[in-house]
């Protein structure tokens, strides 16, 4: 996606323009595939930084004025309510702030009063500073909020949504996912995020850019500080006076001629997730489960961590892709029940084809009992009776998607703000650019092709 | 052209690149930031669609010259006219 906001931006300047991909569908994380004639996205539960029309001055504005595409080509409908849900207190959230304030004061009584005072920082830092240091958000966080409980209750959703650190967060995206999450809040496609992809597919043919799909960047051939040309799998040979990538910060340092195969292995992310997906004969809200996402977990401390086992159902995050104010009469065609978690890419990737199946099974069927603690009550029998289908992807299906080391979903631990490399014109966009979701995704390579290549041009 | 004709120019770009502001209340003598939102990427868009649709030059040091509409006439005019000639 970033690569796609990227080259529209380039192309509707009139510079020439193709974006190489090694998979055969667009979207990278934001991806979507088809299996059994349903249609599944990869990444997306919500479309964060949702607002208004007529709400000004947010990243979802910016990102479709510069895309000059239409917001009702996106067709974003808002959630309906969500919810953190830790043991015996849980905080309810809408695209309203004020009502997660009223639920903390709900739950916190007077720690509320600390909650106001770190949205007041939160909203006055300026995250879009590309030159400002990465420090600890936990440590920016604990000089407001002393309850240990609220401060954990906070981060789980912030850190599920985007944080490739382990237990912490940069206070930038810390800022960006508030703001993201909280502050505007959740939308979503009827029919998911190939709108959105679709949308921009058509802007970039629109304005001349060019794809190559199922091929891949083999080698960046290096002359001095320049990135001189691009090997492609098939062993053709590309030119061009600037290069972005959006394949990662160490996958592309991997890719340039003359580094070690071993370079940034300090940087490569240890977070990866496994998704279960339920297909249900009825609504969720027929069973009782009306709410959009459910970010759940099950000790007062919130461990974001690489999972020790193949799957750590200790947390997760519960979407229910129905549960959006969708026009009057417009449905998804089923129920779905979707539920995240981290997992070991270790694991994952070292099972053999034959034991991979069973593990699939053996793990959604704890990831479903592990969530439904914390939805109202529906029999283990009683979902089974409406299941119609399930799938699942494990951190093998997020780096056959994204291509990423280790299947880090959310790529490098240290990103690169500013968008350099080693090189010249090589240029990074996308996750490991640090801006976050799918918005966050589109701006960052917005941003990177306005710094780097439009402006000061000539 | 004459600074009136520079205006319309620059407001039918600004119109373009954010569809969503009210230019009709538009004053030309104060600041486009105080009265729109705007940020540095809609100028570098202001910038970029200068140079695709006029063929005029905005070096990066002249944004400040952009502020207002009337500066932007006062300073643009100049540029379009000795393209003209």
């Amino acid at each position: 996606m970033a690569g796609l906001a990227a080259g529209i931006r380039l192309a509707m300047y009139d510079r020439s323009v193709l974006i190489v991909e090694r998979h055969n569908a667009p979207g990278g994380l934001n991806g979507f595939y088809s299996f059994d004639g349903r249609k599944f996205d990869v990444g997306l539960h919500a479309v964060t930084n949702y607002v208004e029309k007529g709400v000004k001055g947010t990243p979802m504005g910016k990102l479709f004025r510069q895309l000059r595409i239409p917001r009702e080509d996106f067709a974003l409908c808002p959630q309906k309510r969500s919810r953190i849900a830790f043991p015996d207190v849980d905080l309810g959230f809408t695209n309203d702030i004020s009502f997660l304030e009223q639920e903390v004061e709900r739950a916190f009584g007077e720690d509320v009063d600390s909650f106001r005072a770190l949205r007041a920082a939160v909203l006055a830092h300026d995250e879009f500073d590309l030159s400002a240091k990465a420090i600890s958000a936990r440590e920016v966080v604990r000089g407001y909020v002393a309850n240990p409980l609220l401060i954990e209750m906070i981060f789980c959703p912030l850190m599920y949504y985007g944080s490739a650190r382990e237990n912490d967060m940069d206070w930038d995206q810390f800022v960006i996912m508030w703001k993201a999450l909280f502050e505007e809040g959740f939308g979503r496609p009827l029919e998911g995020v190939r709108v959105v992809i679709r949308a921009l597919l058509n802007r970039y043919r629109a304005v001349g850019g060019q794809r190559k799909m199922k091929c891949g960047v083999r080698r960046i051939v290096v002359d001095g500080e320049r990135a001189t040309a691009l090997e492609l799998d098939d062993g053709s040979v590309l030119t061009a006076d600037h290069v972005i990538s959006t394949a990662g910060v160490v996958e592309t340092q991997r890719m340039c001629e003359g580094q070690p195969k071993t370079v940034g292995s300090d940087n490569i992310g240890g977070l990866s997730f496994v998704e279960s997906i339920t297909v249900l004969d009825c609504e969720p809200k027929a069973l009782g489960w009306d709410e959009t996402i459910v970010f759940f977990n099950d000790s007062e401390r919130f461990a974001y961590e690489r999972a020790k086992d193949a799957v750590d159902v200790r947390s997760g995050v519960i979407c229910f892709p129905n549960n959006y104010e969708y026009a009057e009469g417009e449905i998804l065609p089923e129920g779905l029940f979707r539920v995240t978690a981290m997992a070991n890419f270790d694991y994952w990737s070292r099972l053999a084809e034959e034991d991979y199946k069973g593990q699939k099974a053996y793990w959604y069927e704890e990831m479903q009992r592990s969530a439904m603690r914390f939805l109202p009550p529906v029999g283990m029998e009683q979902l089974k009776s409406h299941t119609q289908y399930v799938d699942m992807f494990s951190p093998r299906t997020i780096k056959k998607f994204t291509g990423h080391e280790a299947g880090a979903i959310y790529g490098a631990p240290n990103k690169v703000k500013d968008g350099r490399t080693h090189l010249d014109n090589l240029y990074l966009a996308g996750t490991d650019q640090g801006f976050l979701g799918i918005i966050g995704a589109m701006l960052s390579g917005v941003s990177m092709a306005n710094l780097h290549v439009l402006q000061g041009s000539k | 052209m004459t600074k009136e004709e520079c205006k319309k120019i620059v407001l039918d770009i600004i119109e373009e690149i954010a569809p969503d502001e009210d230019l009709s209340t538009l004053k030309a003598e104060v600041g486009l930031r105080d009265q729109l939102d705007l940020d540095s990427m809609d100028f570098l868009d202001i910038v970029m669609e200068l140079r695709k649709q006029h063929g005029i030059e905005v070096p990066e040091a002249d944004y400040p010259k952009l502020a207002s509409l009337q500066s932007c006439a006062d300073y643009l005019t100049p540029k379009f006219n000795e393209i003209k000639a």
